[in-house]
């Protein structure tokens, strides 16, 4: 019998209805807790209990990209694949991905110091979006719409100095309905669809209250979701769309650990079932 | 069991697994199950939201 296994480092809604649904389905499934697993240079799969394929599902993004590094390194087949991982998980190298594709995406600029990118800010014009390059859920995603603010923003990434505040990354403002729609791709076919409309201000992150409404998938969001997918390097996604108003859709983020708690509740598909599935088409 | 911040009793439900989050309806605090057995539960602290946290 084929095993899967599911490895968290937070048991959600989304972990627990994977695993049932493996087990509905009749394969045998583990748990593994991230946090408390350990691997070595000499670490081999047999040591573990991963089974065949292995569903990466942290919540926390660097622990999650090198437990897959680890689990490569012992051969074994991760869903998604690291290199998926490290572009989904970095924003400015998906937005040159998308862009290197042809794919539909919002201009954005990249500087390396504070004043570079006032620069940016000073040249191009307001407003800009300003966000990390990595980090989710809509945490530290800000409209710039003036200089006094971008000098705020900038000088208050000075004071904390981490490792990515030295990166900014400025994109311009899509002018869009309050909403933008989140496309869960299995294997790059897009399978499930939601608007995520704003619940008043400029932000449509489900975690932030977004109120989440089916949307159906028209032939133009399935051939854009599967060129993005394909551009990425495949596997599970969340790819987001704005609804350009003079260009029509734009990707503007794809998600390499996509949540689908509310989604769930109105697809016309099986979600967690198309993911266990999927995952066992990728046994070597 | 009891919330081991306030002491409070906390409802953890039967079907709960190890590794969900559990709150203490008294003080909010936030526990994640680290073990489980039967009516055996051990709970740690669980881990605040970190800035590399979500899809």
């Amino acid at each position: 019998m084929q095993k899967i296994c599911i490895v968290f480092d937070r048991l959600r809604t989304e972990e627990k209805l994977l695993q049932e649904s493996a087990e509905e389905l009749g394969y045998e499934t583990s748990m593994i807790d991230a946090k408390i697993t350990s691997f070595d240079t000499d670490s081999k799969s047999t040591n573990f209990e991963f089974g065949d394929v292995v569903l990466e599902r942290c919540v926390s993004y660097y622990r999650g990209l090198h437990f897959t590094a680890c689990l490569e390194f012992m051969d074994i087949p991760v869903i998604n694949k690291f290199d998926v991982a490290n572009t989904c998980g970095n924003k400015m190298i998906t937005s040159m991905l998308l862009k290197k594709n042809n794919i539909p995406t919002p201009k954005t600029y990249f500087s390396f110091s504070a004043e570079t990118a006032l620069e940016n800010f000073e040249n191009v014009g307001y407003p800009l979006v300003i966000k990390p390059i990595i980090g989710s859920w809509g945490r530290n995603v800000m409209p710039i719409k003036d200089k006094d603010t971008a000098e705020a923003v900038i000088e208050n990434r000075q004071v904390t100095d981490g490792p990515q505040d030295r990166i900014y990354y400025l994109q311009e403002m899509i002018d869009r309905p309050p909403r933008d729609i989140r496309v869960i791709t299995v294997g790059d076919e897009a399978i499930s669809a939601m608007y995520r409309k704003s619940s008043g201000g400029f932000k449509t992150n489900i975690a932030l209250g977004a109120e989440p409404e089916l949307c159906e998938i028209t032939k133009e969001i399935e051939d854009l979701c599967e060129k993005t997918s394909k551009a990425v390097g495949g596997g599970i996604l969340g790819i987001d769309l704005m609804e350009d108003k003079k260009r029509g859709l734009v990707v503007h983020e794809v998600n390499n650990t996509v949540e689908f708690k509310g989604l769930v509740k109105v697809s016309k598909k099986n979600i967690p079932k198309e993911m266990i599935d999927y995952a066992i088409r990728n046994i070597k | 069991m009891n919330c081991p911040e306030c002491d409070a009793n906390m409802n953890i439900p039967e079907d709960a697994s190890v590794g969900e989050i559990v709150s203490c309806g008294d003080c909010g605090a936030d526990y994640e199950i680290s073990k489980k057995e039967g009516s055996n539960i051990e709970l740690k602290e669980a881990e605040t939201v970190g800035e590399d946290w979500g899809e």
